[in-house]
């Protein structure tokens, strides 16, 4: 009956869970597919449920499992199964029975549950597995690492212990080698005092055998003065003369005083000789002292003024010549003086000139790269110096007619404030004053005028000088330009440069026309300005200055007839330019002067 | 540059009167006497034993001719041949004879150092000094001849006394400072007294003539020290000589040392020139070998030398001394200043080679001059700065600033310089031998 019963349950029930469970129960279609099946294969149902738990249950039920459940003891069974499940702690679901017969939907239920369970199991089964196998693997591992680090450890150890033992043994050996050392010393100790000892008994025993020698010696010669040995004699055919011809002189207190007095006349004469040389050595070091200091003067002095004629320096120079004359003079002095400080100034002063020669010295190491410049300097210098002196005789001449001035205004009030006392006089006087008066006033505004005239002069002269000034800086700048060039014609692209610098100064030579001059004005200012940029920079000689001078040529302002404008040659070029050059800067300073009131 | 013949000498005597007229040789117990420009024999004495020392009188009047073996001393005089002295020190015993500057004093050193005999031959007196030490050089007479310096040893002091030649008056007597005194030199001005110690102590004592100590120098100390000692003929100089293979030049102001030569193996100061002499044997072809060149020409045997100039650095042969003996062969033995000061001369017992001459203006070493032989003997020319060695050989070498010459001593036999030494003039060097002098005349090289 119940297989009647039963048969038809599984396969709606099939059916029924396969529709309603395969969306929520995916994870495990297989085992559950398989479940099924078995369960479809098996046609007791109940044979499933220990197959699955065999695990879990013992063999005992195993064993039992055909005598589990029967007809007669189902509701025992269903008691049975229902505390077990109570036990497992599904607590809700139990099987009931309906008059003996078990409903499918809570077994159904129950059997879920059981395998919910028993897969949550099997899960955790597998985890716990892979947990287990993991850490077994670490412990492998960890074992590993143990018995490695045991190993290392072992080693360290032995080598711990072996080094022990070096040192150890290193210890034992300085130890005897200090013992060493300690008898070696005590060694050296007893051998410089048996070395000493001995010295000092040898020192003994040879003073003990001098001692023995000199008695014996005197022994000897007392034997031989007592035994008057009749060998020891001279013979001679007859007295020889002395060889100073003088007779031999007795001894007396006398004779000593004179051989004293001639050893010290003796020794006199040597240290007398000696100081002699001594100041002669002396005067010629001093000799040659004065000669280099006088050389050294003569060596600074002129050509300081030569090298810095500006005045400020020049008034400078002279106290210093003058302060070097004085210190000459006193070092002069010092040579008859032969005292500790006359040397010492004599020292110092030399010291202080030979100071004085390195600077300039060195100064004129530092001139001499500029010597070719100073030499086109030295005209412009000299007609500065022209105008200084220029200066300076207007200001004389000034000061002069001031004086004049003054004196005879002097006179004047004199004259006025003698004749007060007599009025007759001074009436009689008057028209005498008066016309003097006329005439003093005269020749009073002559002076002021010639005062006014003076003033302008100075005025003038001022700003001569200024414009002297700006000249001299723009010269500089010139120079400075000059060098730069001669310095870039040294460089290996001189030949590139070439071209560009002839065209350069072709429109320079183009602005001393004086015609482009008055012709057109902005030109020439353009011009101005590319010369001196030629000057300044050739390097960057502009694009533009070959087009200028094409401009002009084209203008015609260039006669065909000068050649040197577009002179090809390098040495050619040179030569004009420097031919050129006096005439480049006047005509500069000239332009300068034009454009400064603009 | 001439060769005289060859005579005969013994005991290496021959000696040029100081005024430089004769020449006296000594050949057995034979005293000849020649003129020194003629080489004719002026005199000849007959003395009574082999004599082992003679020496002229200052006034080239005497010869001293001593003969120690039987303590006699006899003198000969040149202007009366038959006047004769003989001096006889007894059983008492001579070892050493010498003139006083005078030349009408002889001063005999009895055996052991007893006593100094001064012999008067102006009055037949006889005067002794008593405690006389044995040492290097123990007795010196001033240049001028009027002072004389003892070293004396009494009671294991050293002391010295100075003594007026003139009277034998003592004239000072101190003690020196020193433990063992081995040598005294007068300056050629004869004001300063240079007293140096044994070789175990390097010290140098400097006093003046009235018994002053001026100062004294010692260069290092636990080491062989002072070996040679040389006054500058200008008294400016001090050159000491000692077994470090150094020189040290005092100076006549303070007495310190100016500056010290060293004797390097190794020459590098560019400035010195190193002439070294080198032998070529003459190139003979077999069939020349004959028997009549063997004897006839003996140039075959004598090999010529020649001075080169070797690259610098060069190196000096140096022979290591025996450290186990006494005296070793090291440092430097002799020092000579030329007689103008500029220059002096040095030799290294442990390069027994080589010469060095070293200049006095700048302190430094000029030439060096290395021989095939070791160097046996070297004089100044008295007149010039010329230099004349000898190294035993057949040759004789002259140094000048100009440079260096080996000569051959073109004399029948060979001829082996011994030792040598110029006359008073400098024109002409006398050779000797082991048994024979000869002349050499330098005076042509001179003027070439």
């Amino acid at each position: 009956m119940s297989r009647t019963l039963e048969n038809p349950i599984p396969v709606p029930a099939e059916g029924f869970v396969g529709d309603w469970w395969t969306p929520a129960m995916m994870p495990d279609p297989s085992l559950d597919t398989k479940e099924l099946s078995s369960i479809s294969g098996i046609s007791v149902s109940p044979s499933h449920h220990p197959l699955h738990s065999s695990m879990a249950l013992p063999k005992t039920s195993y064993s039992v499992i055909s005598a589990f459940c029967s007809e007669e003891n189902i509701p025992q069974c269903i008691t049975y199964i229902n505390q077990e499940v109570c036990s497992l702690g599904l607590t809700g679901v139990s099987l009931e029975t309906k008059a003996g017969v078990v409903s499918a939907v809570p077994v159904l239920n129950l059997l879920y549950e059981v395998l919910q369970l028993q897969k949550r199991a099997q899960r955790a089964l597998h985890d716990l597995e892979t947990q287990q196998l993991k850490s077994s693997s670490d412990l492998e591992h960890l074992q590993h690492s143990s018995c490695r680090l045991k190993d290392q450890l072992e080693h360290t150890r032995r080598e711990n212990s072996g080094l022990h033992e070096g040192e150890r043994q290193l210890q034992l050996r300085i130890k005897t080698l200090q013992n060493c050392l300690k008898s070696e010393k005590e060694e050296v100790q007893k051998l410089q005092n048996i070395v000493s000892s001995r010295a000092t008994q040898y020192n003994h025993d040879t003073k003990r055998r001098e001692r023995e020698c000199t008695k014996l010696k005197e022994r000897l010669n007392q034997l031989l003065v007592d035994k008057r040995d009749k060998k020891l004699s001279i013979e001679m055919s007859n007295y020889v003369g002395r060889s100073d011809g003088k007779r031999g002189l007795w001894k007396t207190s006398k004779m000593e005083a004179r051989h004293e007095g001639e050893m010290y006349r003796a020794l006199l004469g040597d240290y007398e000789t000696r100081h002699r040389s001594l100041m002669t050595e002396n005067s010629e070091l001093k000799k040659v002292l004065q000669l280099m200091k006088k050389d050294m003067i003569a060596i600074l002095s002129p050509k300081k003024v030569l090298v810095q004629p500006e005045p400020a320096d020049d008034s400078l120079e002279q106290a210093v010549s003058e302060d070097e004359e004085e210190s000459g003079d006193c070092s002069r002095e010092s040579v008859e003086q032969s005292c500790e400080q006359a040397r010492q100034q004599l020292t110092d002063s030399i010291r202080l000139q030979w100071r004085k020669l390195k600077s300039h010295m060195q100064r004129l190491d530092s001139q001499a790269s500029l010597v070719a410049c100073q030499e086109l300097e030295r005209d412009e210098m000299m007609s500065r110096k022209e105008q200084e002196d220029e200066m300076q005789r207007m200001r004389l001449e000034l000061q002069q007619c001031k004086e004049f001035i003054h004196m005879q205004q002097q006179l004047l009030q004199q004259q006025l404030s003698s004749p007060c006392d007599e009025e007759t006089a001074a009436l009689l006087n008057d028209c005498y004053t008066l016309e003097e008066k006329e005439r003093l006033k005269e020749e009073w505004r002559l002076f002021s005028e010639q005062k006014r005239n003076f003033e302008r002069e100075r005025k003038n002269f001022t700003e001569a000088a200024i414009r002297l000034g700006h000249e001299r800086r723009s010269f500089e700048e010139d120079r400075a330009a000059w060098l730069k060039t001669q310095f870039l014609n040294m460089t290996p692209f001189v030949e590139r440069k070439r071209p560009a610098l002839s065209e350069a100064y072709g429109a320079l030579a183009v602005s001393t026309e004086p015609e482009a001059k008055l012709q057109s004005t902005p030109p020439l200012l353009v011009t101005k300005s590319q010369s001196n940029s030629v000057f300044s920079t050739p390097k960057s000689a502009p694009l533009k200055m070959p087009s200028t001078a094409d401009l002009y040529r084209t203008l015609h302002l260039i006669p065909e007839s000068r050649g040197h404008g577009k002179c090809p040659s390098g040495e050619m070029l040179t030569k004009s330019r420097l031919r050129n050059c006096p005439t480049d800067c006047s005509v500069i300073s000239l332009v300068r002067d034009e454009n400064s009131p603009v | 540059m001439n060769f005289s013949e060859v005579f005969k000498q013994s005991n290496q005597l021959c000696k040029v009167s100081p005024d430089g007229k004769y020449l006296a040789t000594c050949v057995q117990y034979r005293l000849v006497v020649r003129d020194f420009s003629s080489l004719q024999i002026v005199h000849l004495y007959t003395c009574l034993d082999q004599v082992m020392h003679m020496e002229w009188s200052s006034d080239s009047l005497f010869i001293l001719c001593a003969m120690y073996k039987r303590g006699l001393v006899q003198v000969w005089s040149l202007e009366q041949p038959d006047w004769h002295c003989k001096i006889d020190e007894g059983s008492i015993g001579l070892v050493s004879s010498r003139w006083s500057p005078d030349g009408r004093h002889i001063l005999n050193t009895t055996e052991f150092s007893l006593r100094v005999t001064v012999w008067s031959l102006c009055t037949k007196a006889v005067s002794y000094i008593k405690y006389p030490k044995a040492c290097q050089k123990g007795v010196d007479f001033s240049a001028d001849g009027r002072y004389m310096a003892l070293a004396e040893r009494r009671e294991c002091k050293d002391y010295i006394s100075v003594f007026v030649c003139d009277d034998w008056h003592l004239l000072r007597h101190f003690e020196s400072e020193t433990q063992d005194l081995s040598g005294l030199e007068w300056s050629p001005n004869g004001c300063v007294l240079a007293v140096w110690d044994s070789c175990l102590e390097y010290k140098i004592l400097l006093y003046s003539l009235d018994g002053r100590l001026l100062s004294s120098y010692s260069a290092y100390e636990w080491s062989l020290g002072i070996k040679s000692v040389a006054w500058s003929p200008s008294s400016q100089f001090l050159a000491v000589g000692s077994y470090d293979e150094k020189v040290r030049i005092l100076n006549h102001i303070t007495w310190k040392k100016i500056t010290e030569f060293e004797h390097p193996a190794t020459i590098m100061n560019t400035k010195a020139v190193v002439f070294k002499e080198v032998e070529k044997r003459p190139v003979v072809g077999s069939e020349d070998l004959s028997i009549h060149q063997l004897t006839v020409d003996n140039s075959l045997f004598s090999t010529q030398s020649k001075y080169e100039i070797t690259q610098l650095p060069a190196q000096v042969p140096v022979i290591k001394p025996d450290p186990e003996r006494a005296n070793p062969k090291i440092g430097i033995s002799a020092l000579a200043f030329s007689a103008d000061n500029r220059f002096l001369a040095t030799k290294n017992d442990n390069m027994p080679q080589s010469l060095w001459v070293w200049d006095m203006q700048r302190l430094s070493l000029l030439a060096v001059l290395e021989q095939t032989a070791p160097v046996r003997c070297f004089v100044w020319d008295p007149r010039r700065p010329r230099l004349a060695l000898c190294t035993g050989n057949t040759k004789v070498y002259l140094w000048s600033p100009a440079g260096c010459v080996s000569v051959n001593v073109p004399v029948e036999g060979s001829f082996q310089v011994q030792s040598l030494f110029w006359h008073c003039s400098g024109s002409s060097l006398v050779l000797l031998s082991k048994e024979h002098i000869c002349l050499c005349y330098v005076e042509a090289e001179e003027e070439k």
